[in-house]
């Protein structure tokens, strides 16, 4: 019982320091904001790891933190494998394709009221469909290897990206327009220098959506057919073969890769969006 | 109306012409090999040698055969005729046999799907406004919360799927619905977290300050200001949540070996070489997403409406 007891008592100290935090005068400070969020983590893994070695959880049901990172350490080789696969080669090749096709197909229909008009609804209905369920499609057609992930991730970051452009190329006033047509401003011009700087906020919405589903898509993928190696293959088998430290340390690599992701398009859209409100005094 | 629904039918009708057009270069390959074995001549003449050769140059040396790629039995694309006609086979046949709840019937998939979803989504939206009541009442919460209800979106949930129906077999639960309405849980709850956490936050200080000048308690101000001003906010991500908590149950059908819902007829589909399956329960799908977000969308016009609310 005394690994429980230590753990709930280091959850309490936590929650203590948490509290004392929030409430003190440094609570705006980026520490504390780090600090606090950190620390809550932390307890609950604490109350994870002193409760499966309190009542004896079986490993292969659910095996405590300290396990899993040690199997972590001792993977990396197969873990970064399947990173390049799943990662690298699947989610990311994708994500760029789609994002780029979108942010084409927006650009081009935008200068059609008609086909925006027609479009937009469509985006925003397909934007709301489960589209991972076409995977084991795709895997037919593209073959078992990364191409046919990517092709998955494809379609998946395509319509957020498109949706969220199209309604953000909207977003310049007419005044602002009519400004830049004092300027003698041509299509072009207007297009980089006023319409798609106002559209950024929405773009990176987009962006945010996106970075998720496209792990979402690699991942799912390679449930249906992979070489023997990627995260979403390692997570069945592992699943399959009882090998249950192995699959969360598959899991905590997705969960780091999807916050650096996030990460990523946070640090770009404040680089690029330093004007808009919401990113101001931060 | 009409200049709203004229472009959509437009892009619609396009998007099926494009779909037509696709059918005979994606099931070239298949319908060769069909009629070859139908005994008729095709060139090149083996499957082997047709493999080298692109699909348009096929089609333009085997002009004969392009007609059979619209009716294959097992085609990569299907048209959205066989489609149409497969989903109806599986749903509306069934309804007129009088087997509408068949293992076989869509409308059964469906419906454990839609139980999945709905439970799952009744537990997502509660877990989303008590941990907004949390946010907005309490710093610490909003603190330790916050960061980590966006890092839990980050996490790709399909990772975690298996692993949740490992813990909830092992935990003794045998309703095979739980852990799916658990997956969809995850996903929902966010979007009404944050929508609730900007609702919770729209009254104004001097609205806030109104209230204070009235003596209303804590629990007053929050029944009657918080609580009506969230609303609107409240069914804007209600609408992402439904179709949010739709794709978990899918997604918790489709790695797990699931026997029934419409994630289980893709997956069973694919292992058995069914595309036809595949499709039209995707189309079940889509349908399923469209009447719970419209639906989702009149309730919030009625109730926006009788609150005085309606834009």
């Amino acid at each position: 019982m005394s690994a429980l007891g230590l753990s709930v008592l280091f959850w309490l100290l936590a929650w203590g320091v948490n509290v004392a935090l929030a409430r003190s005068r440094f609570h705006g400070m980026w520490p504390a904001r780090v600090v606090v969020p950190v620390l809550f983590g932390l307890a609950i893994l604490g109350l994870w790891e002193g409760w499966v070695r309190a009542f004896d959880v079986s490993p292969v049901i659910l095996p405590a933190p300290s396990v899993i990172a040690a199997r972590f350490a001792a993977e990396t080789g197969l873990l970064w494998e399947d990173f390049r696969q799943t990662v690298l080669k699947g989610a990311l090749s994708g994500y760029v394709i789609g994002v780029a096709a979108a942010f084409a197909v927006a650009i081009a229909i935008d200068r059609s009221r008609f086909l925006t008009a027609g479009l937009l609804p469509i985006g925003n209905f397909v934007a709301a469909l489960p589209i991972v369920g076409i995977a084991p499609i795709l895997v037919n057609w593209f073959g078992f290897d990364w191409h046919s992930k990517a092709a998955v991730v494809v379609v998946m970051v395509f319509f957020p990206v498109l949706v969220n452009t199209v309604q953000g190329l909207k977003e310049a006033s007419a005044m602002q327009r009519d400004l830049m047509r004092t300027y003698a401003a041509g299509y072009l011009q207007t297009l980089l220098k006023l319409r798609l700087p106002a559209a950024m906020p929405f773009i990176f919405n987009g962006l945010k959506i996106s970075t998720t589903l496209a792990l979402i898509g690699a991942i799912v993928a390679e449930y249906f057919g992979s070489p023997i190696r990627g995260m979403g293959f390692r997570i069945s088998t592992g699943v399959g073969t009882l090998s249950i430290d192995l699959v969360w340390a598959e899991i905590a690599v997705a969960a780091m890769t999807g916050s650096v992701a996030y990460g990523l398009v946070v640090l770009a859209e404040r680089a690029t969006t330093f004007w808009h409100p919401s990113q101001r005094n931060k | 109306m009409m200049g709203r629904v004229l472009p959509v039918l437009a892009v619609l009708v396009a998007l099926v012409g494009l779909w037509y057009a696709a059918v005979a270069p994606m099931n070239i390959r298949g319908a060769l090999d069909q009629v070859e074995r139908a005994g008729v001549e095709v060139s090149p003449a083996t499957p082997r040698a047709r493999l080298d050769v692109g699909a348009f140059r096929l089609m333009v040396a085997n002009p004969g055969a392009i007609p059979a790629t619209y009716g294959l039995e097992r085609p990569r694309l299907p048209t959205p005729q066989q489609v149409g006609v497969e989903f109806w086979k599986t749903t509306g046949a069934m309804v007129a046999r009088g087997r509408a709840f068949s293992k076989r019937s869509l409308i059964y998939h469906g419906w454990i799907t839609l139980r999945s979803t709905l439970w799952g989504f009744a537990l997502g939206t509660a877990l989303g406004i008590l941990g907004a009541v949390a946010i907005v009442y309490s710093r610490t919460m909003e603190m330790s919360l916050m960061p980590w209800a966006i890092i839990s979106q980050t996490v790709p949930i399909v990772a975690l799927a298996p692993m949740i129906i490992v813990l909830t077999s092992q935990l003794g639960i045998e309703e095979r619905g739980v852990p799916k309405a658990i997956i969809s849980a995850y996903l929902c709850f966010f979007p009404v977290l944050v929508g609730m956490v900007k609702g919770l936050r729209a009254p104004g200080t001097d609205q806030l300050d109104l209230l204070k000048t009235y003596s209303a308690s804590g629990l007053q101000s929050f029944l009657r200001l918080r609580l009506p001003s969230s609303v609107p906010y409240l069914f804007t991500s209600l609408k992402v949540g439904i179709a949010a908590a739709l794709v978990g149950t899918i997604v918790g059908e489709l790695p797990t070996g699931a026997i029934s819902g419409l994630g289980a007829r893709i997956l069973i589909g694919d292992q058995f070489g069914n595309p036809l399956a595949i499709w039209s329960a995707l189309f079940a799908a889509a349908i399923l997403a469209g009447v719970l977000v419209t639906l989702l969308g009149w309730l919030q016009a009625l109730v926006l409406g009788r609150m005085g609310m309606a834009r």
